[in-house]
């Protein structure tokens, strides 16, 4: 592991922490780049016991989560924005959330804060490490497009659709997009400071509400984190309910999204057929697990209900229709001609831009990026059922679209097999916090992409256990992308392409 | 296209005989959609403003949409502009972001402006309570006619809100 002090985390996944010094800091950052692995997140820490900012990365052993401490009041940090394209805005937030600012950093435009927030900012700095700044109102400085015929075209807080709000300036010419930009934050609630307010035992329904469309993957990644904190090793049977949910929350995902790609190609017959397959499947959902979305069903140390075989039997069959219905309807799409013009070539992101700019998750692997945690890791139950990963190198509106359709059949496939192999045995342990101060991550593959969520217990004397919680979304390292995969379109294939990424409001303001 | 037409047959119309409907919730859906059309008349035009959910209710939502529970069918239409709407859905908790933002949707709508907050969040701040960026419920920053709990509430919840909602200012 390059030389550093790093200690393998507690879980089933291989995940190393280490401290290291500034020099080290980019030192590592430049040598995962040149290795071809992946910034997966950044955030800090400024509380009266540490003050620190955090990186973890995607390597071909596993993660590596760096946490490099900080002294001053006012310190700064080396900018890795050089080097990874995506930590741009995640250094921008950290500037807002904790005051942090990264050394001769080039874009110091606040991100998440709007200049609306009430009382100390920044949010996350601890009363003991105060750093007044006065809540200012302000007008977002976008990059301004100079020329013949440009003009502006601005969309949002408030959208046409049923989706969640941020702003978009078009700047156009004619119908061409020369560019976008996206000014995100709108739905930022608190919720990493919130987590500080919660006890450890409770804050999966919190992480379950981070973003709605992946509840389990939150839910999963943070209980994750918290059992590796605890060292407390999870039953078989546990793990692939987990896994079970995970997949049925793919493809409740992928399901809505393949009915709406065709309403925003005009084929509205797309969204009836994949909206009442979607329907079918969110009620088995709700009658077997308790929940359509599958809310508050992942636990600290396991799941809330178990199946019994009937249940088991009535999934699986739902598994073998639903495969046939979107089998049927994956050949009409194929076949419609005025689809596929719509679909193909638009909003392409080639292998190399993905690679260069970090794309992940879906989009990533319909952009060459062949990287799955379910793949790369086998995390259980992956390890004696392997997922098969699902790439293409076309990177338009068609490629992740087939991807979906791919990845669809793939769970439907792997389902399958883990229900007619379901481990006996109990589906919960009891879960004992720490008595010292200690840590642990969750990294758990999400329909989206890879959803990350860090955890920093204090020690039991302390009155607030949880010191901090980071959530990363994937949205974070692909909203930039977006921004690349409109230039050259004409704005009407923009909710088209926007659509086909789907990415998170709510999971990257938090 | 004959494979479009023969898939359509094929299925049929599920909002009329879906068969796990039929014994659970068919007869409710029917009931409401009949009372709709009974005090509307004709038309419906909603406005769905998600301020600062996690966007759980939003699935929701569309899944009024869907054939099962088909609200267009009854001439309820979900329109692009508050400008074009007789009722406001909203999503919260009202991040500060989007407290603005929200009260200018309010002020762009004609009446009767009926407001139906949708979800613990929209109700009373849910989880994520009032803090230094979430202003809480809905109703703290505008006025809400009916509020539907839930997280998130299902199809059904959300279709009586509506209902109630128009009822009231029948």
């Amino acid at each position: 592991m390059m030389n550093l002090a790093v200690q393998r985390l507690p879980g089933g996944l291989p995940i190393w922490h280490g401290r290291v010094t500034a020099e080290e800091w980019l030192d590592t950052a430049i040598a995962v780049r040149q290795g071809g692995g992946r910034l997966l997140a950044l955030w800090a820490r400024t509380d009266a016991q540490e003050v620190s900012v955090s990186a973890a990365y995607a390597v071909l052993e596993g993660m590596l989560w760096l946490q490099l401490p900080l002294q001053g009041c006012e310190p700064a940090y080396p900018d890795l924005a050089g080097i990874f394209a995506a930590a741009a805005r995640m250094q921008r937030a950290v500037a807002d959330l904790n005051g942090l600012q990264p050394a001769n950093s080039q874009d110091r435009r606040p991100w998440l804060d709007h200049g609306l927030w009430s009382a100390p900012c920044p949010p996350l700095r601890d009363s003991a490490t105060p750093w007044a700044q006065a809540p200012t109102r302000r007008d977002y400085p976008f990059v301004r497009v100079q020329g013949d015929g440009v003009h502006e075209i601005a969309v949002g807080p408030v959208h046409a659709g049923i989706i969640e709000p941020g702003h978009f300036r078009f700047s156009v010419v004619g119908e061409k997009v020369l560019r976008l930009e996206q000014h995100l934050g709108y739905t930022h609630k608190g919720v990493e400071q919130r987590f500080a307010q919660l006890d450890p035992l409770q804050g999966h329904r919190l992480a379950g509400r981070v973003s709605g469309d992946s509840t389990v993957a939150y839910a999963w990644a943070y209980c994750m984190a918290l059992e590796s904190a605890c060292g407390v090793e999870l039953p078989p049977r546990a793990t692939e309910l987990r896994a079970l949910m995970l997949e049925r929350e793919r493809v409740a995902a992928h399901l809505a999204d393949l009915g709406a790609l065709g309403n925003d190609a005009a084929f509205a017959f797309g969204l009836a057929q994949f909206s009442r397959l979607r329907e079918d499947w969110l009620r088995l959902s709700g009658q077997v697990f308790g929940h359509r979305l599958l809310m508050d069903r992942v636990l600290p140390g396991g799941v809330l209900g178990d199946l019994d075989a009937a249940q088991a039997d009535l999934l699986r069959r739902q598994c073998d229709a639903i495969e046939a219905e979107v089998q049927a309807l994956k050949v009409i799409y194929d076949e419609h001609a005025g689809l596929q013009d719509r679909f193909l070539s638009t909003g392409r992101v080639t292998p190399g831009l993905a690679a260069q700019l970090g794309l992940t998750g879906l989009a990533g692997r319909a952009s060459g990026q062949a990287w799955d945690v379910r793949c790369d890791h086998a995390p259980a139950p992956c390890d004696r059922l392997p997922v098969r990963m699902v790439t293409h190198r076309g990177g338009d509106v068609a490629a992740r679209v087939t991807v979906r359709f791919e990845e669809l059949f793939e769970s439907m496939r792997w389902m399958r097999l883990l229900l007619e192999s379901l481990s006996a045995g109990p589906i919960h342990t009891p879960l004992q916090l720490p008595a010292q101060a200690a840590r642990g991550i969750g990294w758990v593959e999400g329909w989206r992409g890879e959803v990350l969520v860090a955890l920093e217990l204090a020690d039991a004397a302390q009155p607030q256990r949880i010191r901090r919680c980071h959530c990363h979304d994937p949205s974070w390292q692909n909203w930039p992308v977006l921004e690349h995969a409109v230039i050259g379109n004409i704005v009407p294939d923009f909710p088209l392409i926007n659509k086909s990424f789907n990415l998170s409001y709510s999971g990257h303001d938090l | 296209m004959w494979k479009i037409v023969r898939q359509i047959a094929r299925n049929g119309i599920c909002t009329e005989a879906p068969p796990e409907m039929a014994q659970a919730s068919g007869a409710a859906i029917g009931a409401i959609q009949r009372e709709l059309l009974d005090i509307l008349g004709q038309a419906l035009a909603i406005r769905m403003v998600d301020a600062g959910s996690c966007n759980g209710c939003e699935l929701e939502v569309h899944a009024v949409a869907n054939p099962y529970y088909n609200i267009e069918g009854l001439g309820i239409k979900f329109v692009a502009s508050p400008r074009h709407a007789d009722l406001l859905l909203v999503t919260g908790p009202v991040s500060r972001h989007m407290e603005e933002a929200l009260k200018r949707t309010y002020d762009a709508t004609p009446h009767p402006k009926l407001v139906v907050a949708l979800g613990d969040c929209g109700c009373d701040g849910g989880i994520f309570g009032e803090s230094y960026a979430s202003c809480g419920a809905v109703a703290n920053v505008i006025p809400v006619d009916v509020m539907v709990p839930g997280c998130p509430p299902p199809p059904l919840e959300i279709l009586r809100g509506i209902l109630t909602a128009v009822r009231r200012r029948a």
